[in-house]
């Protein structure tokens, strides 16, 4: 009962590899043995914002070059004993893997795990269709602008084409004092315009980066983001968590806010 | 025009950015440019035109991948609404 989770965008600098770690770390702690693969060969980043960089022996490439066995790759992680990240190579490009590889490598890797979700590079070149090819299901991201809507349309269309059976919305970055203004669109907006299903809406938490900064994800914190993606790795696993309200969760916060200043 | 269209009425940023995907988005699903689509328009409007009478303004043409049942489609499928105004010509 595994399943293969591509995180994608069209876009880089919308979040995917944010997401991958917390949607990752969160259904490791629910108990699920999850494997994070960074798919983006050249630049990785993934290994970063988990805070493992300094674990990294063997990546992707050693693992289809044969260099190593898939096993010595695997990096733990230092906070979950189910998580594990196989990072990519920073001094190889693309082209180093082709999708056959990828799918071969996942297939011999599915069975170990209950979640092996794959962090895709920016873009629809080689990168994104060795990202893709060997998984089950698809969470696209964007945030609510026009360039990065305008490009998930496409990777939804190239996701389809590739018959990618079930694929699923993230919106990040949502500014809701800007909603209110009328100077940014709504979720009901991008979801009515890509007219796929929404799966998670994470607000703009400065606190996803100070996470980062430190190398620690923000899922099952008690932030607004955290509580965000603690929701997205639920509906993941197929349990049905209403969405937050967002306006609610904004006046709670600076409520609590207005009492430390105050004081 | 389309400037005027918005300083009376005061669109909001949010409505512009929606407007805009909603008519960029069309043309890059098909590959296919406004332009030709209100000319695939108009070319439809002349030939049922010649049947029956029709609302040629509030028509509508669309180029979807879903359903109206909102299910993925295998091939873009292009839609017509178009308001029959009297059947008998």
């Amino acid at each position: 009962m595994s399943e293969v989770i591509v995180v994608t965008s069209g876009k880089g600098g919308v979040g995917k590899t944010t997401t991958s770690a917390n949607v990752g770390t969160g259904l490791a702690a629910m108990g699920k043995k999850v494997l994070l693969i960074d798919t983006d060969i050249g630049l990785r980043n993934l290994d970063v914002v988990m805070g493992l960089e300094s674990r990294i022996v063997y990546n992707l490439v050693d693992v289809v070059e044969g260099n190593c066995r898939i096993k010595q790759a695997l990096v733990r992680d230092k906070r979950y004993p189910t998580l594990f990240l196989l990072p990519s190579a920073q001094t190889r490009d693309k082209s180093a893997v082709n999708p056959a590889q990828m799918v071969k490598m996942i297939t011999h890797l599915r069975d170990q795990f209950d979640y092996i979700i794959l962090d895709c590079p920016a873009g629809i070149e080689q990168g994104f269709q060795n990202a893709i090819a060997g998984a089950d299901r698809a969470l696209v991201v964007t945030t609510p602008e026009v360039s990065s809507i305008r490009d998930a349309d496409r990777i939804i269309g190239l996701l389809e084409a590739n018959e990618i059976g079930k694929i699923d919305l993230i919106i990040n970055r949502i500014r809701f004092d800007m909603i209110k203004r009328g100077d940014m669109m709504s979720s009901d907006d991008v979801v009515d315009i890509l007219s796929i299903p929404l799966i998670g809406l994470v607000p703009d938490d400065e606190n996803v980066v100070i996470a980062t900064n430190q190398g620690e994800p923000v899922v099952g914190s008690n932030t607004l983001a955290g509580e965000a993606y603690q929701n997205i790795c639920h509906r993941v696993n197929g349990k049905e968590v209403p969405f937050i309200d967002f306006e609610r969760g904004i006046s709670f916060w600076t409520r609590i806010s207005g009492i430390f200043h105050r004081s | 025009m389309e400037l005027f269209k918005n300083i009376l009425k005061r669109k909001s940023s949010r409505e512009i950015a929606k407007d805009r995907l909603k008519i960029l988005l069309i043309s890059d699903r098909v590959n296919c440019s406004p332009e030709m689509m209100e000319m695939i328009k108009n070319d439809i409007a002349k030939v049922i035109s010649k049947y029956m009478k029709i609302d040629t303004k509030s028509m509508e043409i669309q180029i979807t991948k879903t359903s109206s049942k909102g299910r993925a489609l295998k091939n873009p499928t292009l839609y017509a609404n178009i308001p029959i105004l009297d059947l008998k010509q």
